[in-house]
């Protein structure tokens, strides 16, 4: 396709066309904002087709997402929600703070993300250690809490969910652990 | 339904677009109305939803709802449902495989026609044809006037509800100058959208006709080569469509004119109208004397 | 998936979605994939563009069918009766690919004499337990077979885990070449499916007899040594009481016409979210730990760690191996606390002593038995079945933890759910603490998703995070941390627990974990060095290894060598793109790609092949197979493991290395598929009049969680849900985005004419639609797209509702969970969303507009 574009393309100045016009400034100037951004590859998060994406970033942030062309399975192409991405990530919906609601409350409050890993930390502990079972009302060993649940992983990264069951299963006794595999 | 293109043969197959010409080639035939045009333009020329943030209403009309091509939407996927009767039940006609519906998608674009009635109106020099033959409206000379508006067969410029601007398909200008191909094709899942030089999309869209065809799709034929653009002195587009339905059925109309070619016979007729009124008018007050 | 793994081995998508340009007829059934994986679907056009055909079985006419070449519209919920006809028609037309079926399946296996088919029990196995509503499966054993079929049954764990699938072989399997012994495994299967007729078609699925015989003839014309069918399904054929069985029932059709294993062919698992197959292999599931390991119960087999691996270790087969990878495994978790003499920590697992999957959860909660919630990137009060429940659970949690990227329906329920804004709950009364935590979205990590064909990609980080926003990891290390100092040197049990765990993961300035060290530890290493391993052939049992996940391992064969990350593209098997588990295999089961002697069955279907000068399986592919196994290699008496396996037995993983047509073990409601009728149904099931329904599905049903009986007249119609191109699943990564909200922008109703003619209703106007859970208001949008189906004599109607929509996001609408019940497949523990019943009315849901009432039972 760039071969093809580079054969044809003289620039516009050099073009006339039948009606003669005036080439802005801004035409001449026009370039793909992708130009000169880094790319990084990365994987749609929506369905599990998987497609390839390249991400174009500047300065930190990103200016274009779209399909990665060198992808055996989506060669360059994506749905629209896979093209939205980028609208994804920007969206202005997104959440980029802690909210929080204290039991009964009837609004958000702000509150730091120090503030609240640490208060979810100490909850942690204090229901599973109210409900934490050695054994169970058989006398089997079992080493669990059912009081504490967990909800998601296919939609978060194969190595969250390593993680996600290794500290909540293997190290805190959480069995209620469950994802949209269900759903 | 009359076919516009009955007359002729639907492998005509002519163009005046020049040498070297770039455009689409859109296929009905391999689209399944996912919409990923729609929005790989939108994220490209990072054009909003048609109505920014806000909430738009369901149209009802089949999975189409933002209805039409606008300043805010350069690409746009219709929907024609088509029963095969108005209420079908597929018990009273047993033995028939397939379906008793069509469902027919097709993203419909701006043809960067070969003789623009948007460029010819335009007085102020905005709409300029490039170095690829693609037809694009300079924002930065562009003072919203709006003749581009009405002398579009196809009704492609639409003026932006801010900024007051025309607005429209760019044949992503700044992606070709960069050897990128348009967002709109390179999303494509299905190749339903084919972007390349008219040279080869044209054979290409001949050759596709003729396959559809040979497999009994009897509507199968070419939509924007000389043959449906003669009348207007269209000459053809620089967007091809593979129709398997008439043009009408998709909204676009099956013979495009410039209105621009109107105008000389309007003014006559109007000249003539004139002079019979001040004749009817004479003769009125002759009689009156 | 049970279906799959109870007759394959494996419960993983068979082939990638590459090949299914290589087929020669495309099925697309339980699944709109045009729509849905949009795509994976341009390899369907690509297959159809060279001459194949194809076919979309589906309720609806949707932008799939568009697509395809036939279109069958048949009654949601009647699947198994189109499948199990075209099962018939195979057999008695004698259309099945012979030696393929004589050599790989376990068609020739006798069964044994206790056995008692549907046939003879008016709809029931032989095993029946009326009181618990389950099976003994020990009358389902093969001839001469002693001991209990199955490694185990659990009643606390579905049929994922792979000792519950797995039959256990004692003695030799009896067999006839032949096929002519009428308890073969084949003559059973044969007089099985004889009722399943193309009149019965007609009669409960509503298609007619021409159309479904055109089907029979496309797949069976389109299959043999030269030409490949495949069939491709999602959650429409999962999302049943008896899911599990219809795509069982896919796999038996598939082996009989020999399309298993071979280019073009297979059964390709659509998978909906980036990762499900990820969270199911490395699994955030109650019930299994990595590599389909079962998580230990409270049964007595699982009480201690040598019971535990006497249990899981398969007499013969692949299996066999299972001790090695469940000890790598707890060295993986417990690290230097994982030794010999104390059980390599077997003890500090918990066990799981009942069904805690998701539906019931739901009821914990409700119950006040559970009473704080993590949800991360999950919405279950829009995608939970029967979501007003959902939402009442969630209110009585103690807290909540929400990480997401949006305010979803989950984080605001307590605010702005219908039952809020109706005035029916008020905030105030509703005593959750809620934390909602802004959540990284993929190009603002690193990490791994296993795409729907069980290849792992990898995606590099592009961009930080914005704000607070973190990575699911940053968090479990950040609480994992605080948690550890929270418990400092207290000696409790639950102290000791969390002490023992196993927990270096070295993190950035920002906290974010080095992945590598976590891939490096699913992948395994040597305990003493920390060698990194170069696949599962190298774990041991004896505590010298560590493995976080078996079947992945080989993604990381050398520090710094992530082959998830690998990105060289092919057009044929793309083996250096991503990893495939197991092993960088693309199409499972390529042993059964060449005949019996080895060799290609065709030019045109060549894949994998013995090279019998060099002496081993080679191709287009990893063979998936012992790679110096001689085809003509048979096992000497007692043989174990692989080595019980002879040279043409394809489906390692299994006892017997064969196909199971018949299945002995792994499936809860009988050996064989058998059509039983949506829990709701509008529909009299005249293949089992006396067994209407699934006699094993796991009823939920309670005052807030009650069923309609079958043929109720309040709920004539048939409800089936679904999902839409613009939106993705509850809604939060696409009903927030203004691309895609524009292009779906409110809920909707499909209806079809005559049912809209009736209520004298046009697009766009208001309708409800009710059950015994809820009530919801949304458009109704009329298309000829859905047609009434003529069924058992009687005209039946359809809706289809979109499931994506919630009160939060730019594009909204009701919740169409609020109409679904709780109820649970008996192997998978998956709800009924696909086929319930409904009322519909015209008019709005506080009694404005002329509602067009329906007259009960009219037609």
């Amino acid at each position: 396709m760039a071969g093809v574009l580079r054969r044809i393309g003289r620039g516009i100045g050099e073009h006339v066309g039948r009606v003669p016009n005036p080439v802005s400034r801004s035409t001449r100037a026009a370039h793909a904002r992708v130009r000169d951004a880094d790319v990084t590859v990365t994987v749609c998060p929506y369905c599990a087709v998987g497609c390839s994406q390249l991400v174009h970033t500047k300065n930190g942030r990103i200016v274009n997402i779209e399909g990665n062309p060198a992808s055996p399975i989506n060669a360059g192409t994506l749905c629209p929600k896979g093209a939205a991405t980028s609208g994804l990530v920007s969206n202005p919906a997104r959440l980029t703070t802690v909210k929080y609601r204290p039991p009964h409350g009837t609004t958000w409050e702000e509150r730091t993300l120090e503030w609240a890993m640490d208060r979810i930390a100490r909850l942690v502990k204090q229901t599973r250690d109210d409900s934490y079972e050695e054994r169970d009302g058989d006398g089997n060993l079992v080493n669990r809490t059912l009081a504490i649940g967990h909800l998601g992983g296919a939609t978060l990264d194969n190595e969250e969910n390593y993680l996600i069951k290794k500290l909540f299963t293997a190290g805190l006794g959480i069995v209620a652990v469950e994802n949209q595999a269900r759903i | 339904m009359t076919l516009s293109t009955s007359d002729r043969s639907p492998l005509t197959g002519t163009t005046g677009a020049r040498a070297g010409a770039l455009g689409f080639l859109t296929d009905v035939s391999l689209c399944i109305g996912c919409k990923a045009c729609e929005v790989a333009c939108k994220q490209w020329n990072q054009l909003p939803a048609d109505s920014g943030t806000g909430i738009t209403g369901l149209t009802g009309f089949s999975y189409d709802n933002t209805v039409d091509l606008g300043a805010t939407t350069w690409r746009h996927v219709a929907f024609v449902e088509q029963a095969a009767t108005t209420v079908d039940r597929t018990w009273e006609a047993p033995g028939a495989p397939g379906s008793p519906t069509a469902w027919l998608m097709l993203s419909d674009v701006c043809k960067h026609c070969v003789h623009a009635g948007c460029l010819e109106a335009c007085p102020t020099g905005a709409i300029v044809r490039t170095e690829f033959d693609t037809v694009v409206i300079q924002q930065d000379v562009c003072n919203g006037c709006g003749y581009c508006v009405p002398a579009c067969p196809f009704g492609v410029p639409q003026l932006g509800d801010t900024d007051r601007k025309a607005h429209k398909c760019t044949l992503c200008y700044d992606r070709l100058v960069d050897g990128l191909e348009p967002a709109c094709a390179k999303a494509c899942p299905t190749e339903s959208i084919r972007f390349g030089p008219i040279a080869e999309l044209l054979p290409r869209a001949l050759d596709r006709v003729e396959q559809l065809q040979e497999r009994g799709v009897a509507g199968a034929h070419l939509y924007g080569d000389r043959a449906i653009g003669g009348t207007g002195g269209m000459e053809g587009l620089n967007a091809l469509f593979v129709l398997t339905a008439p043009p009408e059925v998709f909204n676009l109309p099956a013979a495009p004119e410039l209105p621009q070619r109107k105008v000389l016979p309007a003014l006559v007729s109007t000249a003539i109208a004139a002079v019979a009124f001040i004749l009817g008018s004479g003769a009125a007050l002759r009689g009156r004397r | 998936m049970p279906g799959l793994g109870a007759r394959l081995g494996r419960g993983g998508a068979t082939t990638p979605l590459q090949d299914l340009a290589n087929s020669d007829c495309v099925v697309i059934m339980g699944a709109n994939m045009a729509e849905n994986h949009p795509v994976g679907f341009r390899f369907v056009v690509q297959a159809r563009e060279r001459g194949a055909t194809v076919i979309h079985v589906d309720p609806r006419f949707t932008r799939t069918s568009a697509l395809s070449d036939v279109h069958v519209p048949l009654r949601a919920g009647s699947d198994m009766v189109f499948l199990g006809a075209l099962i018939n028609y195979v057999l008695q037309n004698r259309l099945y690919f012979e030696e393929y079926v004589k050599r790989y399946t376990n068609a020739p296996v006798i069964v044994g004499g206790e056995f008692r088919d549907t046939e003879d029990l008016a709809g029931l196995f032989s095993g029946y337990n009326p009181d618990e509503r389950r099976y003994d499966p020990h009358s389902w054993r093969f001839a001469g077979q002693e001991s209990s079929p199955a490694l185990s049954d659990d009643p606390n764990q579905d049929a994922q885990a792979y000792n519950q699938r797995v039959g256990r072989t004692d003695h030799p399997l009896r067999t006839d070449p032949s096929l002519e012994d009428p308890r073969c495994v084949f003559q059973v299967v044969k007089r099985h499916f004889a009722r399943y007729t193309p009149e019965m078609v007609e009669r409960l699925c509503g298609v007619p007899t021409a159309l479904f015989l055109s089907v029979a003839e496309a797949i069976t014309k389109n299959s043999g040594a030269d030409r490949t069918t495949s069939f491709a399904y999602a959650v429409a054929w999962t999302q049943h009481t008896t899911g599990t069985q219809m795509i069982s029932c896919c796999a038996i059709l598939q082996l009989l016409l020999g399309n298993i294993g071979r280019p073009g062919g297979g059964i390709m698992a659509l998978r909906g979210h980036a990762t499900i197959q990820g969270s199911t292999d490395i699994p955030t599931l109650y019930n299994l730990l990595p590599g389909y390991l079962p998580m230990p119960s409270t049964a007595e087999r699982h009480a201690t760690l040598a019971s535990y691996l006497d249990a899981v270790r398969a007499p013969t087969g692949w299996w066999h191996n299972a001790p090695k990878y469940a000890v790598s495994l707890l060295k993986a978790y417990y690290g230097e606390s994982a030794q010999e003499a104390n059980d390599f920590a077997y003890d500090l697992l918990p066990k799981i002593g009942g069904d805690y999957s998701f539906q019931p959860m739901l009821l914990m909660m409700k119950d006040r038995a559970l009473t704080g919630l993590f949800c991360m990137g999950q919405n279950p009060a829009v995608g939970g079945q029967n979501a007003r429940l959902a939402r009442e659970a969630l209110a009585k949690l103690d807290w909540l933890v929400v990480r997401d990227i949006v305010e979803t329906e989950s984080a605001t329920f307590w605010r702005d759910s219908p039952e809020v804004r109706d005035g029916s709950v008020r905030p105030e009364e509703i005593g959750t603490e809620i934390f909602v935590l802004p959540a990284a979205l993929t190009p603002e990590k690193d990490g791994s998703y296993t795409n729907t064909q069980r290849l792992v990609q990898w995606h590099d980080k592009a961009v930080e995070p914005p704000g607070d926003a973190r990575s699911e990891a940053w968090f479990v290390v950040d609480l994992a941390r605080r948690l550890k100092d929270l418990y400092g040197e207290e000696t409790t049990p639950a102290a000791r627990q969390l002490a023992a765990l196993s927990w270096y993961y070295p993190t950035d300035a920002r906290g974010e974990p080095d992945l590598d060290a976590v891939v490096a530890e699913i992948n395994g290493y040597a305990v003493a060095d920390g060698t990194l391993v170069p696949g599962y052939d190298a774990l041991r049992a004896d505590g010298s290894t560590a493995c976080g996940c078996w079947i992945y391992s080989g993604i990381m064969p050398e520090p710094g060598r992530n082959l998830a990350r690998q990105r060289a593209g092919d057009a044929r098997a793309a083996l250096d793109w991503g990893f495939a588990w197991p092993a960088n295999r693309r199409v499972l089961y390529n042993r059964a790609s060449a005949r019996p002697d080895g060799t290609p069955w065709s030019e045109r279907k060549r894949w994998v092949w013995w090279d019998a000068g060099e002496g081993r399986w080679t191709g287009h592919d990893v063979p998936d197979f012992p790679v110096t196994k001689p085809p003509d290699y048979r096992p000497r008496d007692g043989a174990e493991g692989m080595d019980a396996h002879s040279g043409d037995a394809p489906f390692v993983m299994l006892a017997d290395g064969k196909g199971q047509l018949y299945a002995a073990v792994g499936l809860r409601d009988g050996p064989l598929p058998t059509h039983y009728e949506p829990w709701e149904t509008p529909v009299a099931n005249r293949l089992y009049p006396d067994q209407e329904r699934s006699p094993t599905a796991k009823l939920l049903e309670r005052p807030d969680n009650p069923y309609h009986r079958p043929r109720d007249p309040r709920f004539p119609h048939v409800l089936t849900t679904y999902r839409l191109t613009e939106h993705h699943t509850a809604g939060a990564m696409s009903r927030f985005v203004p691309w895609l909200a524009e292009l779906q922008p409110e809920g909707f109703a499909e209806i079809d004419p005559v049912l809209a003619a009736r209520l004298q209703v046009s697009s766009r106007d208001p309708i409800v639609i009710s059950t015994l859970r809820g009530e919801i208001e949304t458009n109704a949008l009329v298309t000829s797209r859905l047609q009434p189906l003529q069924v058992d004599g009687r005209p039946l109607h359809q809706v289809g509702l979109p499931w994506h929509y919630g009160f939060g996001g730019i594009a909204t609408g009701a919740i169409a969970n609020d109409l679904a019940a709780l109820i649970e497949d008996p192997n998978s523990f998956i709800h009924e969303g696909k086929s319930f019943t409904c009322a519909v009315r015209a008019g709005r849901l506080d009694g404005r507009g002329d509602a067009t009432q329906e007259g009960e039972g009219s037609p």
